[in-house]
């Protein structure tokens, strides 16, 4: 069940929330311009949170161990959209996926198409919104575990690997979980750069998107749905998260 | 017979200067003095956990840290084992998963855990083998780290102030225990402390130690049987 | 086992080299822009500076709204045993990953004249608090507590109990004893907290074009200012500007937070 948004020339793959078909929504009183947006960012948000979560976890743990130099560079430069406003980073997205340049040779040879106004392009917005959540919660986390416990496992002969797998991370998890969950929350949430690479094509928008279509427009009573929505997804996320413990990375 | 440990060493950290050497033939060596005496330092150093900035450590004959030649083994690679103030047993696991992680000698998972059993009955741990180390007391945690450390058949095990975070009651029953154990296995010790009884109760050589200096080496006398021969679970027990 | 300590001395000089390094980046950039903006481009100025000077007037207000607004919560939260305390913080929390759009959405259905408190708020003040700077103001100000409110709680969280308790045994009153002992303790993670809500007032797009309207002259701050119809060198300026600041910003946050005795 496909929405109208495309993911390039070639079809948008099901939605997670095409796994119900449209006549249930449809019975249950849910109309299109909820269930397609929600469809879009929560698919969006998905993809783009599964890279987010093993790079950001993975350079994380790096630099939360490593002892090389340009450590604490890495972690601002890869930090910077969260100071950045989004109309930049979504600026600059356009403008290397779509003018000339090396970004866009790349994707051209990756997809065979320009990302820009389409549903990829809304993944690696959110991709580059979301990851310094992720990087910051995971490598605070890593840093947080108790260095005798990793003194023990050395003790005891374990590897450096195996003392990451069977020590670290599982003393991390919870710091490492918060950090995947506010990547995903971050995600659903974008609106500067979605919109600006993807633009406001109808019933192939995100949520943030379609709410401020809806009160550019005056559909006052789609409006309110769709920000209680998003709110309540908001809520039970951070909710979530603070029932993780604390972890905390700025 | 090749001394367990042979130690010279020196490291300076900040004001505090540290400079030691001693030897280790057999059975259980405290180094005993007040806090900040650089006795853990010693610990760490031998471990590999840290570097000294001059001098050789050798184990078992083995050198594994020479600073004139350059030479280092890492800590995993020496085959020591370790039990800490306050036991560091890794929370999400059982205390046997505890145990048998430390197993180095035995492949296959079965044989490792029914060696981590073993151990744990010679530490009377074995009623809470399958109970997490946060629903354990401190004096159980501490019979669990003593498992850990000597499960993995190391050449010299290291205690650091292993009792001094338990009260007093629980504190003297361990130390016969701690003794027993580690006599009856044969494994050579370097145990921390700054409680005298815990020294003399405990050690059967020890050096004392102040301001990152050893002030003196006493033996102690010790008359009851000698040891028994060397040997622990892995080489009666089930494989 | 203790951890090897960095001693003071390594930890000062690669301060040092961090802050020179930032000073000169500034510097370059700081002068690349200035001439940029002098080199007989006057009319680029005039386009410029409406966006640049309400930008910094928003951020600025919005730092001190969202910072005071966030120490003190964070203080409270800190300190405070009382229940639904977590429950709160989420609340508080809610920016950081809710849309801005949602955001402005709440804010303009909040602040805007008629039966809601907005309405209230302008009758008894005479100000109104949407399609101008004020909401501008407002709008930046939600975005950038949580994160001065969760780095105030955890700075405070972290100063020792022990000197806190050391003033009160001297005599000290309560609220000498936070403003003399704790604050000036937590001062590095609360100052962490204000950068990174300062950029984020700054860069806040959504919520601001939905209160403020994205009116030129009155409320196009210059993260809305980025989608105008400019020619490339004023776009040029304005990006130079915002990516600076957010290197400024981010290099800041490291800084202060890395840096432990």
């Amino acid at each position: 069940m496909p929405s109208a948004s495309a993911g390039g020339p070639g079809e948008h793959r099901t939605s997670v929330i095409g796994l119900v078909p449209r006549s249930w929504l449809n019975a249950l009183g849910i109309p299109p311009w909820v269930w397609s947006p929600l469809s879009v960012s929560l698919h969006a948000a998905f993809e783009a949170t599964i890279v987010v979560a093993l790079v950001g976890s993975a350079l994380g743990f790096l630099l939360a161990k490593g002892r090389f130099p340009g450590r604490d560079a890495i972690e601002t430069v890869c930090s910077l959209p969260m100071a950045l406003p989004p109309t930049v980073v979504g600026w600059y997205l356009l403008t290397q996926m779509g003018g000339p340049g090396p970004i866009r040779n790349a994707e051209l040879r990756l997809f065979g198409h320009p990302l820009t106004f389409t549903f990829n392009g809304i993944v690696v917005a959110q991709i580059i919104e979301s990851f310094p959540y992720c990087l910051r919660f995971s490598r605070a986390a890593i840093a947080g575990v108790d260095p005798r416990f990793e003194q023990a496992a050395r003790a005891m002969g374990l590897s450096r690997w195996r003392t990451a797998l069977l020590v670290t991370v599982p003393l991390a998890r919870r710091g490492l979980v918060a950090g995947v969950a506010m990547a995903f929350g971050r995600a659903l949430g974008d609106f500067g750069a979605t919109m600006i690479v993807a633009g406001s094509v109808p019933l192939a928008t995100t949520m943030p998107i379609a709410l401020y279509e809806a009160v550019f427009y005056g559909s006052h009573e789609q409006a309110m749905v769709l920000a209680l929505v998003q709110l309540a997804l908001a809520f039970a996320i951070l909710f979530g998260v603070s029932g993780l413990g604390k972890v905390r990375p700025w | 017979m090749t001394p367990a440990l042979e130690l010279a060493v020196a490291r300076q950290i900040g004001e505090f200067e540290l400079d030691v050497a001693f030897t280790v033939e057999s059975g259980v060596s405290v180094l005993f003095g007040p806090s900040g005496a650089g006795k853990s330092l010693t610990l760490a150093l031998i471990a590999g956990l840290m570097r000294p900035d001059a001098g050789t450590i050798a184990i078992n004959g083995h050198v594994v840290t020479d600073c004139s030649r350059g030479t280092y083994v890492t800590t995993q690679k020496r085959r020591i084992g370790m039990v800490f103030q306050d036991g560091l047993l890794l929370p999400h696991r059982s205390a046997l998963d505890n145990v048998a992680l430390a197993v180095r000698q035995a492949s296959g998972r079965r044989a490792r855990r029914a060696l981590a059993r073993a151990w744990l009955e010679r530490v009377g741990a074995e009623g809470f083998a399958d109970r997490r180390p946060g629903s354990l007391s401190g004096g159980q945690r501490q019979r669990v780290a003593l498992a850990r450390g000597l499960a993995g058949d190391p050449a010299l095990v290291l205690l650091d102030e292993p009792l001094s975070a338990l009260d007093s009651a629980v504190r003297r029953e361990l130390r016969s225990l701690i003794r027993g154990v580690i006599v009856s296995s044969g494994v050579p010790a370097v145990l921390v402390t700054h409680d005298p009884e815990e020294a003399e109760e405990l050690g059967d050589v020890i050096i004392a130690y102040n301001h990152g200096r050893v002030t003196g080496r006493r033996v102690v006398e010790r008359p009851e049987c000698p040891a028994p021969p060397p040997g622990g679970p892995e080489s009666t027990g089930p494989v | 086992m203790k951890r090897e300590h960095k001693t003071a001395q390594r930890l000062d000089n690669r301060q040092k080299a961090a802050v020179i390094s930032v000073v000169v980046l500034v510097g370059f950039a700081l002068g690349f822009a200035a001439a940029h903006l002098l080199a007989g481009y006057i009319a680029y100025w005039d386009i410029v500076s409406g966006p640049f000077l309400l930008s910094l007037r928003v951020t600025f207000a919005a730092a001190i709204i969202a910072g005071t607004t966030g120490i003190a919560s964070g203080y409270v939260l800190a300190k405070g045993r009382f229940p639904g305390r977590d429950l709160l913080e989420t609340v508080g929390s809610l920016p950081i990953i809710l849309p801005p759009t949602v955001l402005g959405y709440y804010l303009l259905e909040v602040l805007s004249a008629g039966t809601r408190p907005g309405g209230f708020l302008t009758r008894v003040t005479g100000h109104v608090f949407v399609y101008n700077a004020s909401g501008c103001t407002i709008a930046a100000a939600v975005a950038a507590y949580p994160f001065c409110m969760r780095a105030a709680r955890t700075a405070i969280e972290g100063v020792d109990p022990l000197l806190e308790q050391a003033a009160r045994a001297m005599g000290l009153p309560n609220w000498r004893v936070a403003l003399q002992v704790t604050l000036p303790l937590a001062r590095r993670g609360i100052a962490a907290g204000l950068t990174i809500g300062s950029a984020r007032a700054l860069g806040e797009y959504g919520a601001t074009l939905m209160v403020g309207g994205d009116i030129n002259g009155k409320t196009r701050t210059l993260s809305l200012a980025v989608l105008d119809s400019f020619t490339t060198p004023e776009r040029d300026t304005i990006l130079l500007i915002l990516v600076l600041m957010a290197i400024i910003a981010m290099t800041g946050v490291g800084l202060l937070g890395r840096s432990r005795a």
